[in-house]
């Protein structure tokens, strides 16, 4: 639980040894710039107005700071032949990540429970199949899926894409969860079996509240993977049921009119910014969770 | 206070027998020690006895009912484990309640429970902790506060002090002594440690293997091991075994001892096992000598069947009250407890006496006590 202080371990000092720590530590703010330099160009063009992007340099800051691109990207920007910005879009791919996520988190939570905890003959077998799942590409499940959201009634919906991504889903958190309830001691389990709980007792008031770090993580890796995904989104939905992802797309390349850089920066930003937004807030919680539960025993 | 009884008790682990055979009468209200090595089967034992195994052939009885199909919530049992497994998200409180709680006991009752428990092991202050926030001994404290509160009728320890450092675990081995003499409630307690098996039990099962070598009292463990496992096991540091032959030495019976290449030595044997061993001659034994049976020459008062002999010090090793000290004969170390005045440096001839009437004798063969 503490973290062991490494600052006291001596180091050896001299003129060479600061000389190399210079130069390692300017090779490193290369590299931070080398890879901050698309977010900013992106930042600083969607912060400019066209009249300004066609006449100054890619790499320069904005003159007159104006929000317009942000504004007309979230509500009237042109998608499709729909002109009323990325706004109703966001809320499609909002309906879609949150259930997908939720779902896909406690049924792998349940599923890495019962292949660790309750143990049955063939387990080692269902785990290695649902391993299996998370090596399947894409593109090969798109027309077996398409046949089954269309026998299902949920062609083309947005119900019909968060099926989809839970289905996919599974693997990969049945893999995180059981990977981190392998290491809770069974111990515990047996404990709460004599104390006269059962499987779902078990579950949701031990071992649930047990394994926030293992939600955190699973929690951002799915988010991620929904909200960007674009090829299940193109596939399982139409028009106005599109994820934010598709209509993004279909933003940057309207064929009419000028080229906006402005706005499709805006946009694209606009897409980014959940899954920045769950790095951060879930991040925190996910150091708190590993220094809180980390409880031996 | 229920009995338990274990009758004729099997578990295999798919192709590996772990538990052989296991018969076991255990009377209301005792205190049984389940001690062998690692890896013996005591602890399946026990989670065959909780209901946390599910027992392949044979039955068992706890209270006169069979349990065999009875899932643990339903046997009136309580567990300790070695790991403690506290609920780690739970307050110390809310883990002591988590048994009350699944079976629906009224919040007022659970409340004087946990309130008589945590006088009793003197957690008042903990409470509200969490187990992180806990020593190795506070957690054993709740660890074993949650198998009390219930007040069920068998507890069942699973090496509950294995975790804690060697002051500690002498201190909750008394306190589990007190506590049963308290309760009198029925204890099936597993250990790897003889001295924690010799101290607790009204009755140990000394295991190996999954069979039941012995089980008895600790001081017939002791002082009248079945066989040469049971002998070795308890008792440390551990019991000398000699190997060497029977010979009539005059009206005397003596099992001779020692390499060809070393001078050997006859340790003459009291009446009732000469007896024994009259039609023997040239038989080879294993002469037990426990550490205790073996001293400085004269520092006893004078018994009957005693043997003199001497031997170069090889090893001193001072534990305080005691000093161990080592001798080369047949092969092996060999030793002796004498009193820390007596010891002797190493490589001087030392006088060493045996106390034969402590002398086990055991068939080399069958490893059997004869």
């Amino acid at each position: 639980m503490s973290r062991k202080n490494i600052s006291g371990i001596v180091q050896q000092r001299g003129p060479q040894q600061t000389l190399m720590r210079s130069l390692l530590f300017i090779t490193l703010g290369i590299f931070c710039l080398y890879y901050l330099a698309p977010l900013i160009v992106m930042i600083a063009t969607s912060l400019k107005s066209l009249e300004e992007i066609r006449t100054g340099s890619l790499i320069s800051l904005p003159q007159d700071v104006t929000f317009d691109a942000w504004g007309k990207a979230w509500s009237t920007a042109c998608v499709g032949v729909r002109c009323d910005g990325l706004k109703p879009f966001f809320w499609n791919s909002v309906a879609m990540v949150v259930p997908a996520v939720m779902i896909s988190t406690i049924l792998g939570a349940l599923n890495g429970y019962a292949l660790t905890k309750w143990r049955f003959p063939g387990a080692d077998i269902i785990f290695a199949l649902v391993l299996f799942g998370a090596f399947i590409p894409f593109q090969v499940i798109l027309l077996p899926m398409a046949r089954t959201l269309g026998v299902l009634g949920l062609a083309g919906t947005i119900p019909g894409l968060v099926l989809v991504h839970i289905i996919y889903g599974l693997a990969f958190t049945t893999l995180f969860f059981r990977n981190f309830f392998i290491g809770v001691s069974d111990g515990i389990v047996q404990a709460a079996q004599i104390d006269g709980a059962g499987f779902f007792g078990i579950f949701f008031r031990i071992v649930l509240p047990m394994s926030l770090p293992a939600i955190v993580v699973t929690v951002i890796w799915q988010f991620t993977q929904i909200w960007n995904d674009f090829l299940f989104g193109i596939a399982f939905t139409v028009g106005d049921s599109n994820p934010l992802t598709v209509a993004l797309n279909n933003v940057v390349n309207t064929s009419t009119g000028v080229k906006e850089y402005n706005v499709d920066m805006a946009a694209a930003i606009i897409a980014a910014l959940p899954t920045l937004a769950v790095y951060v807030i879930a991040g925190a919680y996910f150091v708190r969770g590993l220094s809180a539960g980390a409880v031996k025993g | 206070m229920s009995d338990i009884q274990l009758e004729k008790v099997k578990k295999n682990f798919g192709a590996t027998e772990v538990i052989k055979g296991i018969d076991l009468a255990i009377d209301p209200g005792e205190f049984v020690v389940l001690v062998g090595p690692s890896g013996c089967g005591k602890s399946t034992l026990l989670n065959l006895i909780a209901g946390l195994e599910t027992i392949t052939d044979g039955n068992i009885y706890i209270g006169g009912k069979r349990v065999n199909d009875t899932p643990p919530r339903d046997r009136d049992i309580a567990m300790v484990f070695q790991s403690y497994a506290l609920y780690p998200t739970k307050t110390v409180r809310n883990n002591i309640t988590f048994g009350m709680v699944s079976r629906n006991i009224p919040k007022a009752e659970q409340d004087a429970a946990v309130a008589e428990i945590s006088t009793l092991l003197q957690i008042e202050p903990l409470l509200s902790r969490k187990p992180g926030q806990l020593s190795g001994g506070q957690r054993q404290r709740v660890a074993m506060g949650r198998a009390l509160v219930r007040k069920p009728d068998v507890f069942l320890f699973d090496e509950p002090l294995s975790n804690l450092d060697a002051k500690l675990r002498i201190e909750m081995r008394t306190e589990i002594k007190k506590l049963h003499q308290r309760l009198a409630k029925t204890i099936v307690y597993v250990t790897h440690d003889q001295i924690e098996a010799m101290t607790l039990a009204s009755r140990i099962a000394v295991m190996d293997n999954g069979h039941i070598r012995q089980f008895a009292d600790p001081a017939t463990i002791y002082e009248d091991p079945v066989d040469l496992f049971v002998a070795g096991f308890m008792g440390s540091p551990p019991m000398n075994m000699l190997p060497g032959k029977i010979r009539a030495n005059g009206a005397q019976y003596v099992v001779s001892t020692g390499d060809p290449d070393e001078e050997a030595l006859a340790f003459p044997l009291p009446a009732p096992l000469a007896q024994r061993v009259s039609a023997m001659e040239g038989r080879d034994v294993i002469l037990g000598l426990r550490p205790e049976a073996l001293f400085a020459a004269g520092t006893e008062l004078p018994g009957e069947y005693r043997f003199i002999f001497e031997r170069p010090v090889s090893v001193v090793e001072p534990t305080g009250p005691d000093t161990m000290i080592l001798f080369h004969h047949t092969g092996q170390d060999i030793v002796a407890r004498v009193r820390p005045e007596d010891a002797q440096p190493e490589g001087t001839l030392f006088s060493f006496e045996a106390d034969m009437e402590k002398a086990k004798l055991f068939d080399a063969k069958t490893t059997l006590r004869i």
